[in-house]
């Protein structure tokens, strides 16, 4: 495979233009603005994807990591969420500046979307094979009967048993896990490059979620697609992701490569959360807990937002911001001024 | 000597389907629990696992005898729960209690927190006397890590897990001897799981509790329950200690399950078995003859689909496990922490 | 063996992020003082002008009703307070609406006709909520074939189109016209309403307490062994209560509208009593030639239902739990 430099290089200071790069988030700034207040959402935000990789962008509720994929794909609700900075770059154009219309043109055939609960997201008065097959309609004028063949076909690609018949049939007559094969049988229809999956398997049951990752995986292979899949869940990311960008009060903490992160986290929140998920595969485990809440994201704390339940606070940590920088001139990035600290343990 | 607080035989918890406006006609059941036997000794926690339709939850709330079963037994301490006469139904009732899984709806919006958790010694006024309620509630508050000042907020006021940590608050207010957990972490984020889990473990240690723990989360159980029961459509696949479930797993569910189940270890990619399960879990309303699971199972026969297998302790296995060819394999390479 | 201070050390680790900023997602300016529900709803209502707007028209009308005296010297429910001399005069300095057909003082009419519309209008939505409200929670919580019969037995009343039923309880009723005395007639008028409307009530309660009896802290409570009447009163109650609320300040309103048509009609109010929808009644025969005996009547009872009708709306928008 080409461009092995560009998949691994977190920090936009990278050697490579970027210009190459697929589908680039550069300092994106996001803020909600309710009748309670102003929370800053999102708040320099950078990542990319490149064709054939998976990005897993790791958080929990509150980090933005859902946030960021919907400014991507057009979808925010404004008011109340507006996009103060940064660009979203799909093939070095950035979005945010193009029309309603081109920005239209790319969803679906450049960037696609799937979401987590599928029963609501597909309508439950149209059959599923009508909607996956508007698709074909609208965007490439094809007919009734042509659509609801390609939505036939579709429907095999993700391994729907008797999938011409099904094409006919109503979303509530699908199980969870089926339904989601057609959110992402949907999604492929305009063969997109870039498929964002917005926590695609967290309503799903652990079996039913291996053979919905285990389709992923084999699809965006197939393909070539980059792949973002959002999650909070850092099993499904060990077991599928090449790159990850670990999200915390809409800011990026950490960014490294699948192996060197688990191996080695450096970041206190990577840390923490490793070391609070209860193993399958450990006995006899104690969990460490990170203490305290998640932030208020209308107060987020000054300086770094992680250093009110960080164990390693220090002052600088609650003044400054800790930039995200590549350790040790490396392809990882911490956000964290101890980070070579955290770095070079063993 | 190890005692059985708690002995289920032959639970059976079947809803009827029914037609019709005026005159309703049943045409079928949906068998949600179909014959679970399981004891819990005193002082252990049991884990029930099982993913979505198993029938856990309508488990958990027989237990409670929020609902009657259909047929079945529960019997705590040699009673018969269903057999109680009002007043000593609710006199049990301090002695088993529930923490639910949603913090969002587990409590009344409407009540301050200090009426939360003070609401059982209004039930049970033998166990509190007026004057000494307040005090008790504060120290409740504290046993489980949140600041009595907040004694008068209301539910919306606090997070998911703080929330948690008050449903756990108000169970434990009678001192109960039994606590049924459905679910309690699995509507918690990820870094919030570990402080309640670890609260559990620290309350069971403190007041000697018994936990019936029921999750679909394997790693939370495995972390947490001294035995492990596996749960398919209404039924107990297979039970034994955690190491026993873990280490050496013979009902193919129970594999599966464990194959399925992914590991917080990109390294593990090469190590773990990968079992794939096809199609759909059947409806409980309609589920296979013989073994339920041999419609998802690579190892069905003709044998499968006609006698159903019993949950008994199998040929070259230290565990009971219901089926006809049930076999040890190692799925999970598990090390010591 | 582990031992408070790790609670309270939990506790401390805690407490300081509650403060700072971990507690209430939603951020408001106090993290610190309890905020319930109800008083949620009531900030959120403070800060509407269209709340205060209502509220002081509704409250000048309420005054109004209450005392009369303070609006106009004049009254008319004393027996030959009426000129007929001064028929149908139009406004003027000492009568700013005129007279209507009897003589009679508009304004002074106007004035002490607001003391009926609302006291039927306030008395009829209490009534039928009370009563609707009681049958819905039996409905609702038991279930079963009290459900059935409750729900049938309010669907025949549901069933019966208002006007039509209005005209033959009262007309069945009202036999007696001459001795009826003005609380008998009102009474009648009341009741006539609630029986026709508690329906509403009764089906807006019943679902919501199917709803409320799934909730998961309603079934907490049945585990810890809580009594039926705890269940229904501490629990289901409070929390149904809201869409009952938002209906019934909606209806206040519309009971007053609905006992002006009834006094139009003929069938509800009469002499002695005297409102808006009897002055409207009386002043219709000579719309063209002095619409003052009616414009001012109708005038208020417009405002009146008006009033009722945006605090209903602000009220519905401040309790709606999704628009937290």
């Amino acid at each position: 495979m080409t461009d092995v430099i560009t998949s691994n290089t977190p920090a936009p200071e990278a050697a490579v233009p970027p210009s190459t790069r697929l589908l680039e988030v550069d300092k994106l700034h996001v803020e909600f603005r309710t009748r309670d207040g102003v929370a800053k959402v999102i708040n320099g935000v950078s990542y990319h994807v490149d064709s054939g990789e998976t990005l897993a962008v790791l958080g929990e509720s509150g980090s933005g990591k859902s946030v960021t994929a919907q400014a991507i794909m057009g979808i925010l609700d404004t008011p109340p969420g507006f996009v103060t900075g940064g660009e979203i770059r799909f093939h070095g154009r950035d979005m945010l500046k193009l029309t309603e219309e081109e920005r239209r043109k790319i969803r679906g055939s450049g960037i696609a979307m799937v979401f987590q609960d599928a029963l609501s997201s597909l309508n439950p008065v149209f059959t599923v094979g009508f909607q996956i097959g508007e698709v074909f309609r609208k965007r490439l004028g094809m007919s009734r009967k042509e659509s609801y063949q390609k939505a036939g076909d579709l429907l095999d690609l993700v391994k729907i048993p008797n999938a011409r018949q099904r094409v006919k049939a109503y979303p509530h007559e699908f199980s969870g896990g089926m339904r989601q094969r057609v959110m992402i049988a949907m999604s492929l229809a305009l063969d997109p490059e870039v498929l964002i999956a917005d926590e695609p398997t967290t309503a799903l049951d652990v079996t039913v979620q291996a053979q919905i990752m285990d389709l992923l995986a084999e699809l965006r292979r197939e393909r070539n697609m980059g792949l973002i899949l959002i999650t909070h869940d850092l099993g499904v990311v060990a077991d599928v992701a090449d790159r990850i960008a670990v999200m915390y009060a809409g800011r990026i903490v950490e960014e490294s490569d699948v192996f060197e992160l688990y191996r080695k986290p450096c970041h206190p929140y990577t840390l923490g959360l490793l070391e609070s998920i209860p193993r399958l595969d450990l006995k006899g485990q104690e969990l460490n807990t990170i203490k305290g809440l998640p932030p208020n994201l209308m107060r987020i704390p000054s300086g770094c937002a992680f250093n009110p339940r960080c164990p390693m606070a220090q002052e600088i940590c609650r003044t400054d911001i800790p930039p995200l920088l590549p350790i040790n001139g490396g392809t990882r990035a911490s956000a964290c001024h101890f980070a070579e600290e955290l770095a070079s343990r063993d | 000597m190890t005692k059985n607080i708690l002995e289920v035989r032959d639970l059976v918890r079947h809803y009827p389907i029914q037609q019709g406006i005026m005159y309703k006609r049943t045409i079928g059941h949906i068998k949600a629990v179909d014959g679970v036997s399981l004891d819990l000794v005193e002082g252990e926690t049991l884990g029930v696992v099982g993913e979505s339709g198993c029938g856990k939850s309508t488990l958990a709330r027989v237990l409670m005898n929020l609902e009657k079963p259909t047929s079945g037994t529960v019997l705590y301490k040699g009673q018969d729960i269903f057999k109680l006469s009002r007043g000593d139904m609710r006199r049990l009732r301090r002695n088993i209690q529930l923490v639910m899984q949603d913090p969002y709806t587990s409590l009344n919006p409407r009540m301050t927190v200090g009426d939360i958790i003070g609401e059982p010694f209004e039930i049970h006024k033998e166990v509190a006397p007026k004057g000494s309620r307040r005090q008790k509630v504060e120290e409740l508050l504290e046993t489980v890590g949140l600041s009595p000042e907040h004694i008068n907020r209301y539910p919306h006021q606090f997070s998911g897990g703080q929330r948690q940590r008050i449903g756990i608050a108000r169970a434990l207010a009678l001192r109960p001897e039994v606590i049924i957990c459905d679910e309690p972490v699995s509507a918690l984020d990820v870094s919030i799981q570990a402080q309640v889990m670890n609260l559990l473990e620290r309350l069971q240690d403190e007041f000697g509790l018994s936990y019936v723990f029921i999750a679909h989360d394997l790693s939370v159980v495995r972390h947490l329950a001294d035995r492990v029961a596996v749960m398919y459509l209404g039924k107990i696949v297979e039970v034994g200690t955690e190491d026993e479930i873990y280490e050496r797993p013979t009902h193919p569910y129970t594999q599966a399950l464990l194959s399925a189940v992914p590991v917080p270890d990109p390294e593990s990619r090469n190590t773990k078995a990968i079992i794939r399960l096809e199609g759909d879990v059947p409806s409980p309303a309609n589920p296979p003859s013989g073994c339920r699971f041999r419609t998802r199972c690579w190892k069905a026969q003709e044998i499968c689909a006609a006698k159903e297998p019993e949950l008994v302790r199998r040929e070259g296995s230290d565990h009971p496990s219901a089926c006809h060819f049930a076999e040890k394999r190692t799925v999970v390479v598990s090390h010591e922490a | 063996m582990s031992d408070p201070v790790l609670a309270t050390a939990d506790a401390a680790a805690e407490s300081p992020s509650l403060v700072t900023g971990g507690a209430p997602p939603t951020g408001g300016p106090t993290g610190e003082k309890p905020r319930g529900l109800w008083g949620d709803a009531w900030r959120d209502l403070r800060r509407k002008t269209l709340f205060w707007i209502a509220l002081s028209l509704i409250g000048i009308i309420v005054v109004i009703a209450a005392a009369p005296q303070l609006f106009t010297s004049v009254n008319p429910t004393i027996a030959g307070s009426a000129d007929l001399s001064k028929s149908l005069e139009p406004p003027s300095a000492d009568a700013w609406f005129g007279y209507d057909f009897q003589g009679n003082d508009v304004y002074a009419r106007t004035i002490y006709g607001a003391r009926a519309s609302v006291i039927v209008g306030f008395l009829s939505v209490t009534f039928a909520a009370l009563i609707g409200g009681l049958v819905g929670i039996l409905a609702g919580f038991y279930g079963g074939w009290i459900d059935g019969l409750l729900s049938r037995i309010g669907d025949v009343f549901l069933g019966l189109p208002f006007v039509l039923g209005a005209i033959v309880i009262l007309s069945s009723f009202a036999g007696a016209q001459s001795e009826a005395s003005a609380t008998w007639i009102i009474t009648l008028v009341i009741s006539t309403i609630v029986v026709l409307s508690w329906p509403l009530y009764a089906r807006i309660m019943r679902s919501s307490v199917v709803s409320g009896k799934q909730a998961d802290y309603v079934q907490a409570a049945r585990a810890l062994g809580a009594s039926t009447g705890r269940i229904i009163f501490r629990h289901l109650l409070p929390n149904c209560l809201a869409p009952i609320v938002v209906i019934a300040t909606l209806n206040v309103g519309a009971y007053i509208a609905a006992e002006a048509a009834l006094s139009f009609l003929g069938i509800g109010l009469r002499s002695p009593v005297v409102s808006w929808g009897v002055m409207i009644s009386d002043a219709r025969n000579a719309i063209r030639t002095a619409p003052h005996a009616m414009l001012f009547p109708a005038t208020f009872l417009t405002l009146t239902v008006l009033s009722f009708v945006m605090l209903g709306d602000v009220v519905r928008e401040a309790l709606d739990p999704k628009l937290r």
